[in-house]
This record gives structure tokens, C-alpha cells and sequence, in this order.
């Protein structure tokens, strides 16, 4: 079953997420991967103002390909979040709510979404093509000169998303894994 | 002597590249369709709908599978009577991978000075080589984009001959373990044993040119792949790393003669994206 979920996302909204929730995200989105990540921590590391606001917003790690003309984006599937962990618990402490990408994130990054009320979501990886039929707008609103890896705002209908990490400590990628596995031998 | 143009590889480059990110194999979607039915998790049998959907809007041409088009990996093989006419080989392959990647919409993912700046090169070059000579007056060109996230967990172990074949499935279950979910499962896993420490990488890679589902002509190694894949699929990551029966699509070994202190092993992940296309001329 899907559950359909609007940015912002509340605390309420959040307490109620599982890890294994499927989720349709409607709303306004940021997108932003490593390189734009990298310079967001040099800043907050300097002290300095940030080009965007991340307080209650979702971050979705994704380097898009480009847009045909007649397209608001080109084929957007998710990256690997893991090469953001080392950014992702400042971000989190700032007021970032959500997270969206594919695969493994720290224990300082799971313990930074529990202290911060947050969640981290996968989209499927490679389904890039079809996650685009979901993103009706995207511009670019910071790091342009970054190109694939710009910071984007994008506006998404219906984005499918799987609950991974919640709040209470639930892990998808665990809790998955440990109902299919067989043991050598047994 | 065959005299071939250059251009004609130009050109022939680019066309696979775009084929490739836009029109995935008959063997994968085969895979895809037989495993929406198989899969015994409800969140794997979603995760093949959506490969299938993602799969039937690529081919319409606007969109590639994967925004990740990766870097442009070609292996060449030159028949030993062509003689390359109208300008450097090297630069006619760069030049059609700039082409394609450009005019396919594909993303370009190269970076120059990996460990400093990491400066975008704009167009997607350089391509990564491979040619090997071979008999006759043909070419025969198979391109493959690789994609960031499957191969950066990749590994290669120089075992000790002691370990054996023991040695080598510990290592390949290990490092799909590893990948997880990272390497948008279900995978295919290319392995390479023997040879020295670069040539079975390579054995590796080449390995990922093979069909999903067909199986190894030496029943010794087609015997290891099966083992291989039953023990990756028992690990129970299953598509996306949701949890599932199918980890893997398929596991490929290659082997070459090694040096009498050697055991090199080399795993190459290969996400479910597997996009090869070949043309000979």
C-alpha cells in the first residue's frame, strides 16, 4: 500500500513513517549530490550564510542527465547516499527533514536522523526514466557551474519513495535482508 | 589489407552509446519479466514493475534508462589486416563519444584531476580502451557504459594460491555482501581469476559482455557460477536491497593461467542497468 505524503514534512507525518512504508511524495524538493554537499559543509564550517535553506526540507541525491527541450528534466534516478554521510549530520542538525537516494548510511547518520526527527527514504535505483515522469518542474537555484551536480528545486507528484530509516530506529536494509537470508548450511 | 575510416568508427561509436543508455537488452528484460512472477517479496516484485516501466519509457527515446550514462567503456577488437585511414583511432573515438553523449541528451560523468579538483570535462571523454588484436580484416567495437555506483564496489584480492576456490567464493560473496544495496541489485557479477593483477580486472570487465543467463562453455567454471549465485542470492539483499530471493541476475567467471605465487581475484559489479551494445564492420 502507498501512502501519499506533502512537503513540508511535519514531525507528525514523520513519527507515523516506518522503515518498509512505501510513499508518494507531492511537494517542492531539493536536489543536490557530492560536490554541492562539499561546498554546503565548507560554508556552515566557515561560519558563513548558505544559498539555500535545507530547515524542513528533503534533499534527493541525484545528478540528472540532461533535459530535452521540450522537458522540465531528464531521466533522475537516485545516486549512492553514502558518499554523503560525512555531510549529512550537520545538515540534519540544521533542520534538513528528509533524505532521498539508494543504499547504506552511517550509524552517525542513522543516529542523526532519530536525534533530529528525520527520515531517510530510497527511490529505486536505475528506475530513472520512470522517477522522471514525476518531477513536473526543476530550475536551478544554486552552483550552476556545477552542471549535473547543481543544487535544484524541484516540484514532484506522486515521487515513489521507500521508507528505509525512521525515527524509531527502523532499518530497511536490515529488517530485508534478515527475513531472506540463508545461512551456509542451513 | 582492409582500409577502414575512421570515421566510420566515429560514428558507429556514437550510435552504441546512444543505444545503449536507451534500449536495454532482451536478456535483461527477459530477466526482469520472468522475476516479477518469481520474486518471493512483495517489495522485489515492485522494484521489477518499476525496472519494466523504467524500461518500456527509455525506449521511447527521450529519456535513458539511468540518468548515471556512465563512462564510455569500449572494447575493441581489430582484425590484423585493417589498416585505420583518415586520422588518429584514438581521437575518433573520444570524438564519437562527445557525439553521442551530446547528442543523445546523456550525462557527461568524467572528471580530470580525480583527487583535487574534479573538473567536469564537459563531454564525457576520455573513453576507457581496450583493443586487442585478433585474425581477419574486421572491427568489432562493443560499448559499455558504466556507471558510478556498481563500480565503486568493485574489489580485487591477490589471494594465496592455499586459499583455492574455498578462497575465491569467500571473496565474491563478500564483496556483493558488501555492495548491498549500493550497487542497485540485482546485479551481475563479473569475476576474473588468474593472470596478474590488472589482467584479472580486465577478465573481469569483459566477463560483464556475456548475455544474462547463458552459461560458461567449461562446466568447471559453469559450476562455479552456479555456486556463486546460489550463495549471493541466499544473502537475501534482494532487488534494491529491500530484502528478496534475487540478489543477482547472473554470475560470470573468467580465468586465465596465473604466476605460480598468485591467486589474483577481481570482482566486477555490474548494477541491473547492464548496457552493452557491439557492431562489427
Amino acid at each position: 500500500m502507498n501512502r501519499t505524503v506533502a512537503t513540508p514534512l511535519t514531525d507528525d507525518v514523520i513519527s507515523d513513517l516506518r522503515a518498509g512504508d512505501r510513499v508518494l511524495i507531492t511537494g517542492t524538493i531539493l536536489a543536490a549530490r557530492d560536490a554541492a554537499h562539499k561546498r554546503l559543509v565548507e560554508l556552515i564550517e566557515k561560519g558563513e550564510p548558505l544559498p539555500i535553506d535545507v530547515a524542513g526540507q528533503i534533499i534527493y541525491y541525484v545528478g540528472p542527465s540532461p533535459a530535452r527541450p521540450d522537458r522540465p528534466i531528464g531521466s533522475a534516478g537516485p545516486t549512492t547516499s553514502g558518499r554523503m554521510d560525512a555531510y549529512t549530520p550537520v545538515l540534519l542538525d540544521m533542520g534538513l527533514k528528509g533524505m532521498i537516494g539508494k543504499g547504506y548510511r552511517s550509524q552517525a547518520v542513522k543516529d542523526a536522523i532519530v536525534r533530529n526527527r528525520a527520515v531517510y527514504l530510497a527511490a529505486v535505483g536505475g528506475a530513472a526514466a520512470l522517477i522522471a515522469q514525476s518531477i513536473e518542474a526543476a530550475r536551478v537555484i544554486a552552483y550552476e557551474d556545477l552542471g549535473p551536480e547543481a543544487i535544484r528545486e524541484m516540484q514532484v507528484v506522486e515521487f515513489p519513495a521507500i521508507v528505509v530509516n525512521d525515527i524509531h530506529g527502523g532499518d530497511l536494509y536490515e529488517q530485508g535482508r534478515m527475513q531472506f537470508e540463508r545461512k551456509v548450511g542451513s | 589489407m582492409r582500409e577502414i575510416d575512421v570515421a566510420e568508427i566515429r560514428d558507429a561509436v556514437a550510435r552504441l552509446a546512444i543505444d545503449a543508455c536507451y534500449h536495454l537488452g532482451e536478456d535483461v528484460v527477459g530477466f526482469f519479466e520472468r522475476a516479477v512472477d518469481e520474486e518471493e517479496s512483495e517489495a522485489g516484485r515492485d522494484v521489477f514493475r518499476q525496472l519494466l516501466e523504467n524500461a518500456t519509457i527509455a525506449r521511447g527515446g527521450n529519456l535513458p534508462l539511468c540518468q548515471d550514462t556512465g563512462l564510455a567503456v569500449v572494447f575493441l577488437e581489430v582484425g590484423q589486416d585493417v589498416h585505420f585511414a583518415g586520422g588518429d583511432l584514438g581521437s575518433a573515438i573520444d570524438e564519437g563519444v562527445r557525439r553521442g553523449y551530446g547528442d543523445g541528451f546523456l550525462r557527461k560523468s568524467s572528471v580530470t584531476a580525480p583527487f583535487t579538483e574534479r573538473k567536469n570535462t564537459g563531454d564525457n571523454t576520455p573513453a576507457v580502451v581496450h583493443t586487442s588484436i585478433v585474425p581477419g580484416d574486421q572491427v568489432k567495437i562493443t560499448l559499455a557504459p558504466k556507471g558510478g555506483g556498481a563500480e565503486n564496489m568493485s574489489a580485487l584480492s591477490m589471494l594465496k594460491p592455499s586459499q583455492g576456490r574455498p578462497g575465491v567464493v569467500d571473496f565474491v560473496v563478500d564483496t556483493v555482501a558488501k555492495a548491498g544495496p549500493n550497487a542497485c541489485p540485482p546485479m551481475v557479477v563479473g569475476v576474473g581469476v588468474g593472470s596478474t593483477f590488472e589482467g584479472a580486472a580486465l577478465l573481469a570487465k569483459r566477463s560483464l559482455m556475456r548475455e544474462v543467463g547463458s552459461s560458461n562453455p567449461d562446466p568447471v567454471l559453469a559450476e562455479l557460477e552456479d555456486e556463486l549465485e546460489r550463495r549471493c542470492n541466499d544473502l537475501g539483499i534482494g532487488p534494491q536491497g529491500l530484502g528478496g530471493r534475487i540478489t543477482v541476475m547472473d554470475v560470470f567467471v573468467q580465468d586465465a593461467p596465473a604466476h605460480i605465487a598468485s591467486l589474483p581475484v577481481a570482482v566486477n559489479i555490474q548494477c541491473h542497468s547492464a548496457r552493452h551494445k557491439q557492431v562489427v564492420i
